[in-house]
């Protein structure tokens, strides 16, 4: 699939009807997921074929979008119910297989070493601090090929150390820096946008034994 | 929810030390048919669990897999490969619950979404 297909068949998805401010539910554009999804295929091999978990999905833009781009088996993980119904909802009208769990990103159990690739566009931490470094830790612990991430462009060094010390990445590359555009969704918002800088990631884990 | 999601969870409550394979009450299930990959297979047939997947197959209503752990060789059988796709990826719990093998607790499954959320004094 071309990247403009990708990006116009995200952009039709239907997004968060109430968002939820404690739980940082803002969408990822369809112009940023598209591009991030098709670069973790078309440079790295990590999507097509392969099983991938979205942490956070929210509405189910990421999942949806590797599931495009032919991963043979996704899983989207929230802890908010109606945002699940919409992705239920989006998965239907594109057609396409979407497996989805409500539960807490620390509180799911893993069993063997079976996710290739962890997508996710994990709160900024914001609103509950800490809530993106426990996002990456865990993803980093499940993933046996790749985590992709988004993370504020602020946080960059922090990041990088937590996650080659911390949290057993291998490496931990910054594959582009982009402009996230918050749209007004929140009163004490008072900008029209907030135009925020962010990073793209890509983390390698360390191999593991089988569990 | 496939089989093979339900081959990737475990029981998260606090305390508990064997909660794999979690017991399935399906309720409704339902087929979808997706294109027959074998090489996706082939590398799966290695990570499964095979007696839970083989478990929960039967409780699902299709008994066509094997009880015990097939050889590796198996994967080069097309008729078997066929059986393990349909299994892994095309039958679904569509509403039920899964249940903690240690303790009991049920989850429920609606509209194919398991709800794994735990109370307060479960975590
Ligand atoms: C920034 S939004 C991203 C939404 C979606 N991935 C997208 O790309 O449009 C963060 C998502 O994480 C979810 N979330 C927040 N805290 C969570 C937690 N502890 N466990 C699971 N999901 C959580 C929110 O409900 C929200 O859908």
């Amino acid at each position: 699939m071309k990247l403009k297909q990708l990006e116009s068949l995200l952009g039709n998805l239907q997004q968060f009807q109430n968002p939820k401010i404690e739980l940082e539910q803002y969408p990822t554009g369809a112009h940023i997921a598209s591009r991030m999804l098709y670069t973790a295929e078309n440079s790295y091999d990590d999507i097509s074929g392969k099983v991938v978990a979205d942490f956070g999905c929210g509405c189910g833009t990421l999942s949806l979008a590797a599931t495009l781009l032919d991963a043979e088996h996704v899983i989207g993980i929230d802890v908010d119910d109606e945002s699940l119904e919409i992705a239920s909802v989006n998965a239907d009208e594109l057609e396409v297989e979407l497996e989805l769990i409500q539960s807490e990103i620390k509180n799911l159990q893993w069993r063997g070493q079976i996710v290739d690739t962890v997508v996710m566009n994990p709160p900024f931490g914001t609103r509950k601090k800490g809530a993106d470094m426990e996002f990456l830790s865990v993803a980093l612990k499940v993933a046996s090929q790749a985590v992709y991430s988004l993370h504020k462009t602020t946080t960059r060094e922090h990041i990088k150390r937590a996650a080659l010390r911390d949290y057993n990445a291998s490496s931990a590359e910054v594959i582009c820096e982009l402009r996230y555009d918050l749209p007004k969704l929140y009163k004490f918002h008072k900008k029209k946008d907030v135009d925020i800088a962010v990073d793209l990631w890509r983390f390698v884990p360390k191999a593991k034994q089988e569990s | 929810m496939r089989l093979l999601t339900h081959n990737m969870l475990a029981s998260n409550i606090k305390g508990v030390t064997n909660g794999f394979p979690l017991r399935i009450e399906p309720e409704k299930i339902i087929e979808k048919p997706v294109d027959f990959n074998p090489d996706f297979l082939k590398n799966m047939f290695s990570k499964i669990d095979w007696k839970a997947l083989a478990d929960a197959s039967k409780i699902m209503g299709y008994a066509e897999l094997p009880d015990e752990v097939p050889e590796q060789t198996v994967v080069e059988s097309d008729e078997f490969l066929r059986k393990f796709h349909h299994a892994l990826l095309e039958v679904h719990l569509e509403e039920g619950a899964l249940v903690c093998p240690e303790t009991g607790r049920r989850f429920p499954v609606n509209k194919g979404i398991p709800n794994m959320l735990l109370h307060e004094d479960e975590v």
